[in-house]
Order: C-alpha cells, then sequence, then structure tokens
C-alpha cells in the first residue's frame, strides 16, 4: 500500500453518467451514520449516503460540492467512490413504481377485448372469402353460371 | 396528355417521400451519436457496482444473497426491451423472434413465464402472441432515465424475491455497430457469478456502516440490476436509431430508383405524344 500518497482518487458516478473523476485532499460526505471527513489512508469502508451534499477539497485549496440523492460510498485507502442515485429513492416510492408498472401490465390485458374483435372479425372475413373462391371456383369447373 | 400528367404527379410525390426519408436518416444518425454517447456514459457505474459486489460476496461468503443462488426453475420471467415507434427495420421483429425461440424452449420444458415489456411494440406484439404480461413500461422517450424503470424492474425483483420466478432474462439489441445489431438474451437473475476477483492485498472488508453487510448488499444488488436495465434500454435506443438510420436510407435510394424510372417512363409518354403530334400534322398536310 501506498502509505506516503498525499491525495485520494475519487470517482463520483451514477447510472446515467460519471459526474466526477480526479484527485483531491479529503472528502465530506454525509453517512447513514452521520457526516463523514475521508483523507488518504482512510481504512476501507462501506456506507449508504443519505440525500445531501458531497464536498471535495482539492490540492489548490478549491472546494468543489455535489449533491446527491442518496447512494453508495466506498471507500478504500487511496480510492473513494459514490455510487450516486439520480433521484432520491424511499420504499414507498419504489412500491408506488412498481404498483402503476403493473397497473399498465393489467391494463394491456383489460383492453384486449378490442383487438380480439377485430382479429376475430379478420379471420370470419378470411374464411368466407376462402369459401367464397372455392364456391366460384367449383361453378367454373362444372361450368354453371 | 392525361398519362403524363399522372407520371409527372406521381414523380413529385416519390420526392416528397424522399425528402422525408432522407430527413429521417439525418435525424436518427445524430440520434444515434447522442444515444451511443448515453451507452458509454453510464458503463462506468456498472463496473464499479460490480467491483463492490463482487468483493463483498467474496468477503461473506457465508451469507449467500438469493439473487446470486441457482434454484430450481419452476417459473421464469423475461424482461423484453423493444422500441417505441416503427420504421427501423427488422429490429424488432428479429428480437421478437429470439425471444420466442428462448420462451418456447421453456415452454417445452413445461416453465411457466412471467413477462415483462418496455416499449410499445413489444406491447402490441406480446398483446397478440398471448403471454402473461405482469408489468410494463412505454413511451420512455429518447432520453430514459432509470426512474423510469425502477418500477418495471422492482415487479420482477419482488417477484423473484417472492420465489414466483426463478430466474430473471433481458432481451434487447446489443450494438454492435452502425450496421448491425444483435438481438440478444442474457440473464440477470441469479446473476451469473463472475470469477473472484484477487484484491491485491490479501484478504480485507470493509467496515459497513449501518453494521449490516447484507442490509448494503441488497440495496447495491437492487441497483446493480437496475443499472443493467437502463444500460440495455439505452442500448436499445442507440440500435433503434441506427437501424431506423439504414432502413432510411435504403428507402431514400429506393425511391432515387423508382424516381428514375417514373421519369424514364414519363420521357417515353412525352416522346410518343409528340411522334403522334408530328404523323398527324404530316398526314393533314398530304390530305390537303
Amino acid at each position: 500500500m501506498l502509505t506516503n500518497k498525499k491525495t485520494l482518487h475519487i470517482d463520483i458516478v451514477s447510472a446515467e453518467q460519471e459526474i466526477f473523476s480526479g484527485e483531491v485532499e479529503s472528502v465530506i460526505a454525509s453517512g447513514e451514520g452521520g457526516e463523514l471527513g475521508i483523507m488518504p489512508g482512510h481504512t476501507a469502508l462501506l456506507t449508504q449516503l443519505k440525500p445531501g451534499v458531497v464536498r471535495l477539497l482539492k490540492n489548490n485549496g478549491e472546494e468543489d460540492t455535489f449533491f446527491v440523492s442518496g447512494g453508495m460510498l466506498e471507500v478504500q485507502p487511496h480510492l473513494v467512490t459514490v455510487l450516486a442515485d439520480t433521484v432520491a429513492r424511499a420504499a414507498d416510492l419504489d412500491e408506488m413504481a412498481a404498483v402503476e408498472a403493473k397497473e399498465r401490465a393489467e391494463k394491456i390485458l383489460a383492453d384486449k377485448s378490442a383487438d380480439i374483435n377485430y382479429t376475430l372479425a379478420a379471420t370470419e372475413l378470411a374464411e368466407a372469402m376462402a369459401q367464397l373462391r372455392i364456391i366460384s371456383q367449383m361453378r367454373d369447373k362444372l361450368g354453371i353460371k | 396528355m392525361s398519362s403524363s400528367k399522372e407520371i409527372r404527379s406521381k414523380i413529385s410525390g416519390i420526392k416528397n417521400t424522399q425528402k422525408i426519408t432522407s430527413a429521417m436518416q439525418m435525424v436518427a444518425a445524430s440520434k444515434m451519436r447522442r444515444a451511443q454517447d448515453r451507452m458509454y456514459r453510464s458503463r462506468p457505474y456498472a463496473k464499479r457496482i460490480r467491483q463492490v459486489i463482487s468483493h463483498i460476496a467474496n468477503g461473506h461468503p457465508e451469507y449467500r444473497h438469493a439473487f446470486l443462488e441457482e434454484r430450481e426453475i419452476k417459473r421464469v420471467g423475461y424482461i423484453i426491451v423493444s422500441s417505441d415507434r416503427g420504421l427501423c427495420g427488422g429490429l424488432n421483429i428479429n428480437l421478437f423472434k429470439k425471444a420466442l425461440t428462448s420462451l418456447k424452449a421453456w415452454h417445452n420444458k413445461e416453465v411457466e413465464i412471467d413477462l415483462c415489456l418496455i416499449g410499445v411494440k413489444a406491447e402490441h406484439f406480446f398483446k397478440r402472441i398471448g403471454g402473461k404480461i405482469v408489468a410494463n413500461a412505454t413511451r420512455l422517450g429518447e432520453t430514459p432515465s432509470v426512474v423510469d424503470l425502477i418500477g418495471v424492474v422492482k415487479v420482477m425483483l419482488d417477484a423473484y424475491r417472492n420465489g414466483t420466478i426463478d430466474a430473471l432474462f433481458i432481451v434487447a439489441n446489443s450494438f454492435v455497430n452502425t450496421m448491425s445489431q444483435v438481438p440478444q438474451v442474457n440473464q440477470l437473475l441469479p446473476i451469473v457469478h463472475a470469477a473472484a476477483e484477487e484484491s491485491e492485498s490479501g484478504h480485507w472488508d470493509y467496515i459497513y456502516e449501518p453494521d449490516d453487510a447484507k442490509k448494503i448488499l441488497d440495496s447495491l444488488l437492487d441497483r446493480y440490476i437496475e443499472s443493467q436495465v437502463y444500460q440495455n434500454v439505452i442500448e436499445n435506443i442507440a440500435c433503434e436509431q441506427a437501424s431506423r438510420m439504414v432502413a432510411m436510407k435504403n428507402a431514400t435510394d429506393n425511391a432515387g430508383k423508382v424516381i428514375k424510372d417514373l421519369k424514364q417512363a414519363y420521357n417515353k409518354a412525352r416522346q410518343a405524344a409528340i411522334t403522334q403530334e408530328l404523323a398527324e400534322i404530316v398526314a393533314g398536310a398530304a390530305a390537303v
């Protein structure tokens, strides 16, 4: 392990895009258990993040802040990864989305009737036309007008 | 002459169609590029999350998460990702063919199937074919976000957790290059365990906060599957645009050919009319 390194590498990624990647001096984030300050050489840690701000202190004294709506923070001695959620997640909100998805599926199954009537009519029509064709063919064969 | 007039109006009609198809081709080309960008942007997340998951899974061999555990298969779930719109060549129908072959294989083994449909085209197709549709998401647009997919993914994950389904597959097009998109069936659950990545410094473990590795692993795995589905959806959009671009290019070329033929016919008709007129004049003059 590199113990004399003065910076740590941080990647902030969300499912949709990479938000930040680079070397910083320290990271401050609000974890599930409270505020966290992470300096180079921090022991390996994995925590859930609360919706809040992730602050990065850069080498030149500048500070960068990113808002995350929750997610996961992974710390290794010289590598920090923030797996940011794109939206605030809560069990009941997720449940609602799932219920909506189910309802949409049920709706498809429910309004099957209209479509079925159409297909039914189409097949009946095809059958009738086939019968007519056969009848006219037979007439031609037998020479009946 | 009425026939030459008819041909002229036909030509102008096809020219209009050609304008539309060539415009659609260009729009699809630019949309494809953007979709591809989004596709690449979403990759780091999945890679990172996979690393963390494999580390936890290796660090806690005693805790076997249901998502990592193979079990006897009695019912399977399929997420089928299609496009919302048509005019993209054989993209969707090839995908459905692939899906049906795979579904049929399960059917022959007397395994039941739950379907989760993404995209209008899949909705219409499987409504006709029949099948148990348990979740549905349509009209996500060109820039879907993970939020749009949380619902459908949760339905399938819950079904897996409850033991309703014993495996989960996703059918989507994979983007090879602009000219070729290949429909693929991939297994989402149980997660095909990647070979244990050896950590460089021997065995170590995280400090967990809250101090519950299982809870963290749970939410990580949920997010992992969500990101996988999201990636497939994005990739399918890139495929849709690429396929549409090619289809529209062909349509534009074909329209050009038809116009060429029609122009030839038009010129012939015009020439015939002139010849006939001349013949009439000559005949008239001779009679005098």
